[in-house]
């Protein structure tokens, strides 16, 4: 059989996506390091708009806009992973139960839904049980939209652990809890480790949801950003999102290898 | 009179549908090397699992120094087990596996670190203490698992098929060293395999398994010399089995004839009567004669090394294998002969189908 690369049209199409879904952010990288006050014309190399991003006008809204996205990623995915754990657990080592298919379904909702669906839902939600929006909201929100995200890898890894390790630890008189803890959880721990970093980022990158809970003079750094972009682009919007374009290439990354390195070392 | 070590009354396991075990029934003693044998999918591994605590028994009881084990967790049982791929726990030294049972135990670590040393110096592998279980050759991983289910002195070992992914000298000689250790140790072992050579030069008794049922339970001379039913006879090592009519049966005899025209008598159970049954004849207990119990043609010659086996037919056309010592002997059949074959006094075995 013929290798796909050698079909008509395959490089063309293939530069073509790639342009299309990388060169905007090569763009925002590059003039993120813009001299000039332009967003369009090239004035050299400078860390300006990042000493902006510290130190200008806007850094105090910034700043406490970041406090908050790392606050709420940090406490969210926390809990969305340890939700995930517990769900993960029961899923693949529950045997078979009433209303199985209809709990994964349940987990992994939130993926299917379109999220400005689930934004006005929870915001109606929110305003029917008396509850102001605010810091409070966003975090249960986003416990709610991380938690599939944190289930995926978990789930994977669970499902590649024989349960006989388990077994081997409740015949060497383990308890329970004893064989999660000693064997299950380590075993667990590098998909768990995936699983809390990508319900992080997906917390910290998270615009539509919070942007709907989020109630008024509340910030995270998504919402700064497109406040702040409400009054024309300006390059030290460039810094800030080739900062957080850094720390989740970062994030998953290091997903990815975490998972990586606990499947070599699968005895 | 002591109760036995384990002891399965009518024990039934059903998954579903499906009966996985028909009321299953074996005593085994202290200090017995005892072997579930059976072709794949029998239920030993089922029967394990029951024992260890791993799958509830669903009609019948197991019973450990005569008291009911059902409600007890796998944890609360003195029951070890040696598992199939060994299940060592990949995060952990090799010493650390060995010590935690000791340590789920109550074990203090001094005390858990020299048990636990002793145990690997028993399995000769010391040096690999501080090695994880990935970096072990099979063999090794398997001395490792032996020696964590030891550790805590368990009253019974079960062994879940543990030589099976040993290559064949490696599988011999943990053979020896397995049986020797039992001995040592004194430790009843309950040791599952599909293998009857490995059933036959280590246990003391064999229950031999087919189809969730025990078909006959007896030591190694036992199974091999008087299997009780087709089966058994047909599982255990090599047999001929040759359709013959029992004419008459008195005093334990039976007066036979055989296909051909010739009669022998040979012993015959409890429960043979005049009729159709099947003789079976081990290949190597039939010698070439000039009158014998049985006429065949020769088929083919094979050449085995020690031995030779000639595959020869019956009249009727039965198939018939037989086993030659390779002696320098110069009156070998050609293919196409007619041969006359002794069958040794005592050697056929009438069966119950
Ligand atoms: N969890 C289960 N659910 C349904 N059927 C099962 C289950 N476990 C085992 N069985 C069935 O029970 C029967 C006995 O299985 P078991 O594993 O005990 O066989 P075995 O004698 O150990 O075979 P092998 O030599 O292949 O390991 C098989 O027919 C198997 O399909
Ligand atoms: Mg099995």
């Amino acid at each position: 059989m013929k290798g796909v690369r050698h079909y008509p049209g395959f490089l063309a199409m293939t530069i073509g996506c790639l342009v299309v879904l990388y060169a905007p952010l090569i763009v925002v990288t590059v003039y993120s390091f813009n001299g000039s006050t332009s967003i369009t014309q090239w004035g050299g190399f400078s860390w300006r708009w990042y000493a902006d991003v510290f130190t200008g006008p806007e850094a105090p809204r910034f700043a406490a806009a970041a406090w908050n996205s790392l606050t709420i990623a940090v406490l969210a995915a926390t809990a969305a992973t340890a939700i995930a754990t517990a769900a993960a657990v029961a899923m693949v080592r529950g045997g078979r139960f009433r209303g199985k298919s209809a709990t994964f379904a349940l987990i992994n909702l939130p993926l299917m839904v379109p999220e400005i669906v689930t934004a006005v839902a929870t915001l109606i939600f929110f305003s029917a049980i008396g509850l102001t929006t605010g810091y409070l909201t966003i975090l249960i929100a986003h416990v709610t939209f991380c938690i599939p995200f944190a289930y995926l890898p978990i789930a994977a890894r669970l499902e590649g652990i024989e349960s006989s390790y388990e077994q081997a630890a409740r015949d060497l008189y383990a308890t329970r809890a004893q064989a999660f803890r000693l064997i299950l959880l380590p075993l667990m721990a590098p998909g768990i480790i995936s699983g809390f970093l990508l319900a992080f980022i997906i917390s910290l990158d998270d615009f539509i949801i919070t942007n709907f809970v989020k109630g008024a003079g509340m910030e995270t750094l998504p919402t700064a950003i497109f406040g702040s972009v409400k009054q024309g682009i300006k390059p030290n919007i460039m810094a800030i999102s080739t900062m957080m374009l850094a720390v989740s290439v970062l994030f998953v990354t290091l997903s990815y290898f975490i998972n990586r390195s606990g499947q070599k070392t699968r005895a | 009179m002591n109760a036995p070590t384990v002891d399965i009354r009518n024990a039934v396991k059903r998954y579903g549908t499906v009966t996985a075990l028909h009321g299953v029934s074996l005593s085994i003693a202290d200090n017995e090397f005892f072997t579930l044998l059976g072709p794949s999918g029998c239920g030993k591994t089922t029967l394990l699992r029951m024992i260890a605590g791993f799958e509830d028994v669903t009609e019948g009881e197991i019973l450990l120094f005569g008291k009911d084990i059902a409600r007890l967790e796998p944890n609360h049982r003195p029951v070890n087990t040696v598992f199939q791929h060994y299940a060592l726990f990949p995060h952990m030294s090799v010493i650390d596996n060995v010590a935690f049972g000791l340590k789920m135990k109550g074990m203090a670590l001094a005390e858990r670190r020299a048990r636990a040393g002793k145990m690997l110096e028993m399995v000769h592998l010391s040096a690999f203490a501080d090695r994880l279980p990935a970096q072990l050759s099979g063999g090794q991983q398997q001395r490792v698992a032996l020696a964590r289910a030891l550790a805590p002195d368990p009253k019974v070992l079960l062994l879940d098929e543990p030589l099976s992914a040993l290559d064949l000298k490696l599988r011999q000689a943990m053979r020896v060293e397995l049986k020797q250790l039992q001995e040592e140790t004194g430790i009843t072992f309950i040791f599952v395999t599909h293998d009857q050579e490995e059933a036959l030069t280590m246990s003391d008794r064999i229950a031999v398994m087919s189809a969730g049922h025990v078909q006959q339970v007896g030591s190694p001379r036992d199974i091999y010399e008087a299997p009780v039913n087709r089966f058994v006879a047909d599982f255990i090592g090599e047999t001929n089995l040759v359709p013959v009519t029992v004419e008459a049966v008195a005093d334990g005899r039976a007066t036979v004839l055989l296909p051909g025209g010739h009669r022998m008598s040979c012993a015959a159970d409890a429960g043979i009567g005049p009729g159709a049954h099947h003789l079976s004849v081990r290949p190597e207990r039939m010698n070439l004669g000039t009158t014998g119990d049985l006429e065949a043609v020769v088929e083919r010659v094979v050449y085995l090394g020690t031995d030779l086996q000639l595959h020869t037919h019956l009249d009727g056309g039965q198939p018939l294998h037989v086993r030659l010592q390779n002696s320098a002997r110069a009156d070998l059949p050609a293919p196409g002969a007619r041969v006359a074959l002794q069958i040794e006094e005592g050697a056929a075995r009438l069966l119950v189908d």
